[in-house]
């Protein structure tokens, strides 16, 4: 199933699952698709997130402590998928995946419905077979395009990924930032040379302006840490939050599109 | 990548490399099916920039020198290779030599492989050095490089060593370097790894992580090896010289395990001497309670690396304990998992108690306090050296010293028991 990206800019939602407990995910991610989110990303928490900031390792912990597992996020993922048709793609530290067997994991997340994954610490290099058992399973794969990735490698990063190119629009961890790098920018056109794949800009977009500015340059923003505090913040409460969050986010793009007349 | 490509690399790696146990060398960084590069993407292009000024290097006469100036000036090498006579007559087996790492600059083996990459990160350019530490042994010695050098200084250490370890903690800051304590998670290497992950993945084109051990993505297991190597080397050369052979057995303890394979990898081709690493028993077998990756562990990816690692049927990161803070780790250098796999090295473990009981026996047999690390390696050859004939020589490595641990030592030893 493709992924739509045909609202500009895109919003991919992430949510760590488990966070604090899944049937909440559950409702979070149901009131985001409603809210607006074009793509949801279930974020598989992991003991030692070393790519991600505060929020998430928090948010991973809360998860773990009730040790959420990857059968679950499936079991998880087949609910939304019976709730909704947009995408939704398995964010994972490559050991769970590991751990469960990569084709047992392909075979699972298809019969899930679910419509790729993206795997953070799973370089192109190391990802030969992975790639095959996706391919084999008609799910997307989804690679990570980082500001140092050299030309060579950001060609191989776009050959490699069949749904979208993560822009990573910093060197860093996950986490809110106030401004937008100007550097994403320059990402983008250079993954852009690679690939007619949509390109989704992600860490560290927070406000409507910046969800808005990413839509001058890339299809999709990336949303995660934002909506992950969010839950945090507002316990008992997350799903209406989360919902609200989403579409004070998308406001000032939608609008802008409806007036410009884009799609 | 994962079980398929794993076990089609193990096949080839048969193939090609014959009777070979060495590393695999058609593809490098892997070591059989372990190994590798699993990072996020943002740290590919400066480990491919430290790969490629390591290769450079290792092959620059001018680096050479330099690296083996450093050692005999500064670090004190060689060290020496210590006949232990009253050990020995005391276990009635095997004839004990000790090879003294603890008498190196700074307490213990780690500074080899700081000396190495501060002259790397010198060509490199950059200026500040970030590292994690455990026992506080490394962290120290990256420390002492980057006063040398004159380099910015950062070390990760969770807040649980840094209590465990306090002495070392005030060295490290008077060495002018800054100790970021971290809270996440267990509070120990483990996450002060993530968190220098974290720090190097945000700072990369200004930041070199100078990596502690055997560990994490290619080139660092294989690079690290190498700048430790020369204790092997000049193992082979001071046994040779006092005996006339090689020895039946040497034992180092195996944390991350690079002070391990820096003492095997010169005698990896002398078939008939065996290799053992000596894993952290801890308290008890059950999941949490030790650092034996090779006794509950099995294949998996931490921090860079496809090794084995302690963990849940879920893929979670297992917890550990030991005694010694440097053994206090759940994945192991991929090197160890390959030696491993083939039978060419024998992994056991010591518990705490064996670990204590063994520092206050070559303290009182030799007058060397060992640090807690190696005294898991004692405590292998107190079980293995009366089984030996008596024409056999054994050589342990004494990776570090016991300075550090004086804290927990008095904590934990009652000297009024001891003396009964």
């Amino acid at each position: 199933m493709p992924l739509s990206f045909t609202k500009r800019p895109s919003l991919v939602a992430y949510v760590t699952c488990g966070d604090p407990d899944l049937a909440t995910t559950r409702a979070v991610v149901l009131a985001a698709i409603e809210a607006g989110a074009d793509v949801i990303e279930l974020g598989v928490p992991f003991s030692d997130p070393l790519a991600d900031g505060p929020v998430i390792q928090r948010a991973s912990e809360r998860a773990l402590k009730h040790a959420t597992t990857l059968d679950q996020i499936l079991k998880l993922a087949a609910e939304v998928r019976q709730r909704s048709q947009v995408g939704v793609i398995i964010f994972s530290y490559l050991n769970p995946i590991m751990r469960m067997g990569v084709p047992e994991f392909c075979a699972a997340a298809a019969t899930a419905g679910v419509d790729g994954a993206l795997i953070t610490d799973l370089p192109v290099e190391e990802a030969g077979d992975y790639r095959r058992e996706m391919g084999k399973r008609n799910l997307v794969t989804v690679f990570l395009a980082a500001p140092t990735s050299t030309d060579e490698r950001l060609k191989s990063i776009a050959k490699a990924s069949t749904g979208f190119v993560y822009a990573v629009s910093r060197t860093g961890i996950t986490g809110v930032r106030k401004q937008l790098p100007e550097g994403a920018r320059d990402l983008v056109r250079r993954i852009r040379r690679h690939t007619k794949l949509p390109i989704a800009v992600g860490f560290g977009i927070s406000t409507p302006e910046q969800f808005a500015a990413v839509g001058e340059f890339a299809d999709a923003a990336v949303v995660g840490s934002a909506i992950v505090e969010t839950i945090e913040h507002n316990p008992g409460q997350e799903a209406e939050a989360v919902a609200a969050f989403v579409k004070r986010l998308t406001a000032v793009s939608r609008e802008c599109s409806a007036t410009t007349g884009k799609g | 990548m994962a079980t398929a490509s794993v076990s089609k690399r193990n096949s080839k790696a048969k193939k090609t490399g014959g009777k070979k146990t060495v590393a695999n060398a058609a593809i490098p960084g892997r070591f059989g099916a372990y190994g590798g590069r699993y990072v996020p993407e943002t740290l590919m292009a400066a480990l491919g920039e430290l790969e490629r000024e390591y290769e450079r290097a290792r092959h620059d006469p001018k680096f050479r020198r330099r690296l083996h100036e450093l050692f005999e000036q500064y670090a004190g090498r060689p060290t020496p290779l210590f006949l232990a006579r009253r050990l020995t007559d005391k276990l009635g087996g095997a004839k004990i030599y000790l090879k003294r790492e603890d008498l190196l600059h700074t307490g213990a083996h780690k500074i080899n492989n700081c000396i190495g990459q501060a002259l790397l990160v010198e060509r490199m350019g950059k200026h500040r050095v970030i590292a994690e530490t455990g026992a506080g042994q490394h962290g120290v010695a990256t420390a002492t490089v980057c006063a040398l050098f004159g380099f910015e200084c950062v070390v990760y250490m969770g807040t649980e060593d840094m209590r465990r370890q306090e002495l070392n903690v005030f060295r490290m800051q008077l060495l002018g370097a800054e100790v970021r304590g971290v809270e996440s998670g267990s509070r120990t290497l483990k996450d002060a790894i993530n968190e220098a992950m974290r720090d190097w993945v945000t700072n990369v084109r200004t930041t070199h992580y100078l990596l502690g051990s055997v560990l994490g993505a290619h080139p660092y297991p294989t690079m690290v090896r190498d700048f430790h190597s020369v204790i092997g080397r000049e193992a082979r050369r001071q046994i040779l010289k006092a005996e006339g052979k090689l020895p039946a057995a040497i034992i180092a303890c195996v944390g991350g395990g690079s002070n391990a394979i820096g003492i095997f990898h010169e005698f990896i081709k002398d078939k008939k001497v065996q290799l053992v690493g000596v894993e952290a028993g801890g308290r008890s077998d059950c999941l949490g309670d030790h650092a034996a990756r090779f006794r509950g562990g099995s294949p998996g990816i931490l921090q860079g690396t496809y090794s084995y690692v302690l963990q849940d049927p879920g893929g979670q990161i297992a917890g550990t304990h030991s005694i010694s803070a440097g053994l206090d780790y759940p994945s192991i250098g991929p090197e160890h998992a390959w030696l491993k796999d083939t039978g060419r090295a024998e992994y056991v473990s010591a518990s705490d108690a064996e670990a204590l009981e063994s520092c206050t026996l070559l303290a009182r047999t030799e007058g060397i306090i060992p640090a807690l690390e190696s005294a898991h390696a004692v405590a292998e050859v107190v079980k293995r050296a009366p089984k030996m004939k008596k024409s056999d020589v054994v050589i342990v490595n004494i990776s570090g010293r016991g300075d550090k641990d004086m804290g927990i030592l008095q904590e934990s030893l009652s000297l009024n028991q001891l003396n009964h």
